[in-house]
């Protein structure tokens, strides 16, 4: 027994678990978190040598200021909402599809067969199928890892992360082989798509946005309203308790990942058909890794997520404004992301957990005396 | 400051003073002493100024519902919370526990209900485990854990794998890592909860002999006839207050009743006798593989008829899960045949056998792993089943609703409201919600394992008038659980599982229980018999 090494100390800081807060308070919380990112935002910029209070201003002026720029925000937000709301539904299922990114791509290279090599097709009818090839694409590219997982239960964090790699290195493949653009001169790139394999504007902005409300409301009925969502749940939660109410676990996972894939691929198309007018690497762009945050950061709340990912955007294209206007670096803009996020995400530990500080000694110590 | 470390540093001479010289007890130095110690999460207060106290060579019972307060008390005094007020004395002088090595520096050894033991280790390994110092030849080790068993009665095999152990030895290991350490202050949460009637009396003949060596020990039951057996006092918690500490010799199992739930309770169980009907469910030959390929059931046939509780006894892990699920459908068995109704259910997927009314409803050891979805309310959970019934791909949640407030209504569920996540309701609660959706799906036959798991006096015996109005209703009950006393009285019949093989099928009201204890043990009715007669 070592009693002499015994301190009698209590620690200076402790971790408590909170009981479980009102929705109101919780929101409350996080709205701080908001404020003391911009706060710590603006200590950054500070330092950098410029006026948070203009530099903040800009992004927001820069991503909202004429329409042209309000048309820019809405372009960076359309893949990044739907994307969310594919990896929503895997998350809803507990399944760790991070593997977005390679499911935007592969769907966006499947409805590029068609814009390439149909593209004398009826309109409306080219639309449609590169529609379903993109959703089949991100589809098969999501499938494919549940496949693995219901059978030999791989593990589906590095398989859809793999998947990543290679769906674009098959683009690149494309793009330097059998795709290339003849017209190119030898540089390597895919064609820009005819018109007639481009989608139509809406307001001026590509309908690709029609599509992503859409989606938003869909899904926020599927999964709170039919009986697939509310299997979706029961298996997040508990496999057994899925199995044990007669649920057919391995289906519901493959259907589910199907169309979570499914939904990134449209993303990807529409990105693809509708933005870029031709297929390249950075049909993604990282917005399938972003597209995780967003879904965490919205709770996996369809109207949340549409409300999260236009923040999102409105902050990339201000930055791109502060970065022409003020010479920052993007990098400083990243930076800037990076503060907020981390005020958002480590929230969360506050509204499970809070700190408790050593309480005052002297009292109990005499009492301690006293017995 | 100063003067305080040093009192706290000559603590264990006072031991052993107090452990030869009753004398220093008059002076009543208690081995643990709570004053007002205050717990609160959040806004629930678990303890409220509770008051303890427990005397070297003295067993104290602590006692009390679900949610009154026992386990978090308990893991105040083994350094896993902190009281947010009070004052905790041990051996007299006032401490501060603020990790689990503390509590072990302090001489306070808890045995957990789950055991907390690395299986791929020997028993020795597991032992030393923690412990600082040199390390030691196997060989030393091992006399020193054989000295230390012989003192207290204990049998152990220190060169034996955990992985290789039953429950009791497993145990008898939890015991030892505590003694090595050198605790003088045992507290054991639920240990009999795994153990058959013969383990724990060897269980209570070891913690006796501790205490006549002037260790102080508290034990966490639920089981009274427990409680007045091996107690010198009993503690009673209620609502997170200490109500009262009585002597057990001058307690009845009646008056421990009335002083945890409030109010007086009838302890009688109620055993319809019905008519004897046909059999609705029968299990031929049945044998069934776990996962890992090892034998969970084997070879076995029984019958159950429709308004009969027949019992499943047996220790934990004798095949009792895996006999649940394959019945309904979760597993698939190597050989045999369960007939429904002359109808084979074998090969049918789960869904199809809840629609031909076999419902079964298993409350695993966390009670909410299988049966219920801890986040969702009520309404979702009692979808759980039905959810598939309604036309369209939508899903009807007024019917839930509606089954959710009657139950909370019919069973007394006590929750802010049908949407509340079940896992925010206390254990009681959770199960009421498991039964009754089973119950309220008019099920022919209703296997329930475990529907008592943990639960306080007052909620069980709501769940046993639950399931005894199941029987008069000429639904077959099969009831597999773990107090004997209770399968004796509530049961028709009694199966006894050992091995995944039964070892007898006993009337329930002709049995003894030491009859069931051999049973359990993997004698079969033949030995028994021919032991009673010798």
């Amino acid at each position: 027994m070592s009693s002499a090494e015994y301190k009698q100390k209590e620690p200076l800081l402790r971790i408590e678990k909170k009981a479980e807060l009102p929705s109101k308070k919780i929101l409350l919380l996080r709205l701080l978190a908001v404020v003391l990112s911009l706060i710590a935002g603006g200590i950054f910029i500070a330092c950098v040598g410029q006026n948070p209070f203009v530099i903040y201003a800009t992004i927001l002026s820069g991503a909202c200021r004429s329409v042209m720029a309000f048309q820019g925000t809405i372009k960076i937000m359309i893949p990044l909402l739907i994307s969310s709301l594919g990896v929503t539904l895997a998350f809803k299922m507990k399944f760790w599809n991070i593997g977005a990114e390679g499911q935007i791509i592969f769907g966006a290279t499947c409805a590029t067969f068609f814009a390439l090599f149909c593209s004398g097709m009826n309109h409306v009818l080219l639309v449609i199928i590169m529609f379903l090839a993109g959703f089949l694409g991100g589809g098969l590219w999501g499938l494919l890892p549940a496949v693995f997982k219901v059978k030999y239960n791989t593990n589906e964090t590095l398989f859809t992360l793999m998947l990543n790699y290679i769906a674009l290195h098959i683009v690149s493949y494309l793009r330097d082989g059998p795709w290339m653009d003849p017209s190119a001169q030898g540089f390597p790139k895919i064609a820009r798509f005819d018109k007639n394999a481009s989608l139509d504007k809406l307001f001026g902005i590509q309908f690709g946005w029609l599509i992503a409300l859409i989606l938003v409301v869909v899904l926020f009925v599927y999964l709170k309203y039919t009986k697939q969502g509310y299997e979706i749940s029961v298996v997040g939660e508990s496999q057994d308790t899925a199995r044990y109410a007669g649920m057919n676990v391995k289906k519901i996972v493959l259907r589910t990942m199907f169309f979570s894939g499914g939904i990134c691929g449209l993303a990807g198309m529409i990105q693809a058909t509708g933005s870029d007018i031709t297929l390249t690497t950075s049909v993604a762009g990282g917005v399938g890794f972003t597209a995780i945050i967003v879904a965490w950061l919205a709770q996996l709340n369809p109207f949340s997520i549409l409300i999260v990912s236009f923040l999102f955007s409105v902050l990339e294209k201000g930055s791109s404004v502060i970065q022409s206007s003020f010479g920052l670096s993007t990098d400083c803009a990243d930076v800037l992301q990076g503060i907020i996020l981390f005020f958002i995400l480590g929230c969360e530990f506050f509204v499970r957990y809070r700190f408790t500080f050593r309480r005052k000694q002297k009292i109990e110590a005499s009492e301690g005396k006293e017995a | 400051m100063a003067a305080h470390f040093c009192l706290v540093n000559d603590w264990p001479d006072k031991i052993i003073q107090g452990e030869d010289g009753m004398a220093e007890q008059a002076k009543e130095t208690y081995a643990i002493e709570c004053k007002k110690i205050t717990k609160k999460f959040g806004t629930v207060i678990a303890n409220d100024e509770i008051d303890l106290n427990v005397r070297y060579g003295e067993i104290l019972a602590l006692l009390g519902e679900n949610g009154s307060g026992k386990t978090t008390l308990m893991n105040m005094l083994s350094g896993i919370y902190h009281p947010d007020g009070g004052q905790i004395y041990i051996g007299g002088q006032a401490v501060k526990i603020n990790s689990p090595v503390d509590a072990m520096n302090l001489g306070i050894g808890m045995i957990h209900q789950h055991f907390k033991l690395v299986e791929a280790f020997r028993a020795m390994d597991n032992i030393v485990l923690g412990t600082k110092g040199k390390k030691e030849k196997a060989k030393v080790t091992s006399e020193k854990i054989k000295a230390i068993s012989e003192t207290y009665g204990l049998e152990i095999e220190p060169e034996k794998y955990v992985s290789d152990m039953s429950v009791s030895e497993k145990q008898t290991v939890e015991i030892l890592k505590v003694l090595y350490k050198g605790a003088e202050i045992l507290i054991l949460d639920e240990p009999t909860a795994v153990l058959t009637p013969q383990e724990t009396e060897k269980l209570f003949h070891i913690l006796r002999k501790m205490k006549a060596r002037g260790c102080a020990i508290i034990i966490i039951t639920h089981k009274l006839q427990e409680v007045l057996s091996i107690s010198d006092r009993v503690t009673i918690l209620r609502k997170g207050k200490s109500i009262e500490t009585v002597d057990t010799a001058s307690c009845d199992a009646r008056k421990l009743t009335e002083l945890m739930v409030g109010r007086p309770v009838s302890l009688e169980i109620e055993r319809p006798v019905m008519p004897d009907c046909e059999t609705i469910l029968k299990v031929v030959d049945l044998s069934v593989q776990k996962a890992d390929g090892s034998v969970a059931i084997d070879d076995i046939s029984f019958e159950i008829k429709k308004g009969e509780i027949l019992g499943v006894a047996g220790v934990a892990g004798s095949g009792q899960k895996e006999l649940c699920e394959t019945i309904a459908g979760l597993l698939q068995a190597q050989k045999g045949a369960i007939l429904f109704h002359k109808e084979n259910l074998l090969g049918k997927t789960p869904s199809e056998i809840i629609e031909k009314g076999v419902s079964m409803s298993f409350v695993p050891e966390d009670r909410l792993g299988m049966g219920l979805v801890a986040s969702m309310g009520m309404t979702d959970n009692m979808l759980l089943k039905s959810y598939q019934k309604g036309k369209g791909p939508f899903i009807s949640r007024k019917p839930a609703k509606e089954l959710a407030e009657r139950l909370i209504e019919k069973l007394d569920i006590s929750t802010p409201g049908t949407e509340t996540p079940v896992r925010l309701l206390s254990g009681g609660n959770v199960q009421k919600v498991l039964l009754g959706r089973e119950i309220e799906s008019s099920p022919a036959v209703l296997i329930t394992a475990y529907p008592v798991r943990g639960l306080d006096i007052n909620s069980s015996y709501t769940v046993y008038d639950l399931l005894n109005e199941q029987k008069k209703k000429n639904v077959a009950v099969m009831y597999i659980g773990e107090d004997l006393d209770v399968l004796l009285e509530l049961s028709d019949r009694i199966m006894v599982l050992c091995h995944g093989k039964i070892t007898g099928i006993v009337d329930a009201a002709k049995a003894t229980k030491e009859e069931i204890g051999m049973l359990m043990t993997g004698e079969t009715a033949e030995d028994t018999t021919g032991k009673e007669e010798a």
